[in-house]
């Protein structure tokens, strides 16, 4: 199992003290909270994509080929890249060339992106953000896995014995989960094309993400992928720790009173019952995130949001250093201890690398 | 069984509103039982709920008892709205209900609309909002809306308006076929279909 980070880069000012990072201070910061992840042991980084302010999180390949240069074994993704209103021939060459730079750690997670403007900013109508999100992924589908793509749609202009450059590194495309909160469409999707699915999870109640999870897992089975247990689902959460939990609930609490996003909302208990957030010690995440296992079951990938809502970096680095000294160790035995022996792991380059090999020399077997 | 569902914004305990709203309610019930239907009502008293509208409105999910109340209005075969005239409008409560209601939860759904007042100058916010917002909202509310004014409690014509009004819900579900909402989750669109769109 992969566990992880996830970042949406908010400049966010710090409600304890009123003030607000800068945009150098925030990017800068992203970067230490990647190295650091690598360092305390998490298996991925993943950022987000916004295009206005108050996000830092445009240009995402930058960051992840920036990050990749300093890292050695994280893998870098997205949460998530715009399918919408990004276009697809552009993310074929981006997170190839990516792939290439940090020699194949690299996965993307696609998603519609929740700012309405960012639509017509981008020439788009939002009212098209479905039928965006399916055909420029088939088309990105294509460019990642056939050398000339000769294309027509309706939201791009026609494409005629085009080659994206480079070619996905070892001839094998970054894995894709599909994200989303609420799209039965989009588990769909990701159903069909054997893709993982990414329930961000920590933003509504368990029931709902159970929902979609169960309608991937059905329909995975359905288009032959292997049987529902065996589709690739990933996780987001929510935590903040110290070793004694009212300790990290009283010094979460105004970050969480002023969150964009349910800030001025419900109370922090409330949100704790009603949604994945846990506030509370090491050991309390710890039995939280095995919980999520009993309603999506066994699953692959499990991404933390640490360092939204105006937290100081010190803070987010100390988190870090709880996530992977105290709770991923844990949860990496115990989980691995609850996952029968059929369902796989997160597919990585180098499993698909070789997975390709297998079916090529099968492939060459029936021809001799 | 036929599902009545009675939403009421009356702030005040007891209030106006509620006593209006438990009126129609028996009216209707009486109307739908000589119709030959029988009936379960169910009551939403959107004061116990406003802290709950207002959490949905900022974090986008209803919790609980709002969940709740939201799936007994998409259940219903029949729905009695009714809200106290502020400014010259619904109130902001009332709105907000429906606002979080998710978008399909009234389609065809036969809805009998009243409102309570100080006096009888506000009578037609039934015509200009509330009749507005439930055929925005695809519902059916029936001709005869039902407005109250604290004198009209003590009048002969209140009583006469709301059996009117009532009759008219029992004839609107009567001639209705029940509709199932559809079930996303179940009712997958197939992918080939989607690509294809």
């Amino acid at each position: 199992m992969q566990f992880g980070i996830f970042t949406v880069g908010d400049v966010t000012p710090d409600p304890t003290t009123g003030r607000t990072p800068s945009e150098y201070e925030r990017i800068k910061a992203t970067v230490e909270i990647a190295k650091k992840a690598e360092e305390v042991g998490l298996d991925v980084f993943a950022t987000g994509e916004h295009h206005n302010p108050p996000f830092i999180a445009s240009a995402p390949t930058t960051t992840l080929a920036y990050v990749g240069a300093q890292t050695e074994r994280i893998i870098l993704s997205t949460s998530t890249t715009l399918i919408t209103t990004t276009d697809p021939v552009l993310i074929a060459e981006d997170y190839a060339k990516l792939q290439h730079l940090v020699d194949g750690r690299v996965d993307l997670m696609m998603g519609r992106g929740n700012t309405g403007p960012v639509y017509p900013w981008f020439g788009k109508d939002i009212r098209d953000g479905i039928p965006l999100a399916i055909e420029n992924y088939a088309l990105l589908h294509r460019l990642w896995r056939e050398d000339v793509v000769s294309w027509e749609g309706k939201f791009r202009t026609p494409l005629q014995g085009y080659t994206s450059a480079p070619r996905p590194l070892d001839g094998v495309p970054p894995f894709v989960w599909h994200g989303s909160i609420r799209s039965p469409e989009i588990a769909e999707q990701a159903a069909y094309y054997g893709d993982g699915f990414f329930a961000n999870h920590i933003f509504w109640p368990a029931s709902h993400t159970e929902r979609m999870i169960d309608l991937y897992r059905r329909r995975f089975e359905h288009y032959g992928h292997g049987t529902a247990d065996q589709a690739i689902v990933g996780l987001g959460g929510q935590a903040f720790m110290r070793k004694n939990s009212q300790d990290a609930i009283d010094e979460f609490r105004p970050y969480f009173d002023n969150a964009p996003v349910y800030g001025h909302g419900p109370s922090l208990e409330d949100f704790m019952a009603q949604t994945p957030l846990i506030v509370g010690s090491p050991q309390q995440v710890i039995e939280r995130t095995l919980g999520f296992r009993e309603y999506v079951g066994d699953y692959q990938r499990q991404l933390f949001l640490m360092d939204h809502a105006g937290l100081p970096l010190k803070t987010v680095l100390e988190q870090l250093d709880l996530l992977g000294e105290e709770v991923v160790p844990v949860l990496r035995k115990e989980f691995a201890a609850l996952k029968p022996a059929h369902v796989p792991e997160a597919p990585t380059h180098a499993s698909l690398v070789t997975a390709r090999d297998a079916v090529v020399a099968d492939l060459e077997e029936v021809s001799r | 069984m036929t599902k009545l569902v009675v939403v009421t914004a009356g702030l005040s305990n007891p209030s106006s509103t509620r006593i209006l709203a438990d009126q129609m309610a028996a009216a209707s019930v009486t109307a739908l039982e000589a119709g030959g239907l029988a009936v379960d009502v169910e009551v939403v008293e959107l004061r116990d709920l406003a802290h709950a509208i207002t959490d949905n409105l900022l974090t986008g999910f209803p919790s609980g008892a709002l969940a709740d109340a939201l799936s007994a209005v998409a259940a219903a075969d029949a729905v009695i709205a009714v809200t106290p005239v502020f400014s010259a409008s619904y109130s902001g409560l009332f709105k907000s209900f429906f606002d979080v209601l998710q978008p399909d939860a009234l389609d065809g759904k036969p809805v009998l609309m009243a409102a309570t007042a100080g006096t009888a100058r506000h009578s037609l916010v039934l015509e200009h909002a509330l009749r507005p917002l439930f055929s925005y909202l695809h519902a059916v509310p029936v001709p005869t809306a039902v407005f109250a004014a604290a004198e009209d409690f003590g009048s002969r014509g209140l009583a006469d308006r709301i059996e009117r009004a009532a009759g008219e819900l029992a004839d609107g579900v009567l001639r209705r076929p029940r509709l199932m909402a559809a079930d996303p989750f179940e009712d997958v669109t197939p992918f080939e279909e989607l690509l294809g769109a």
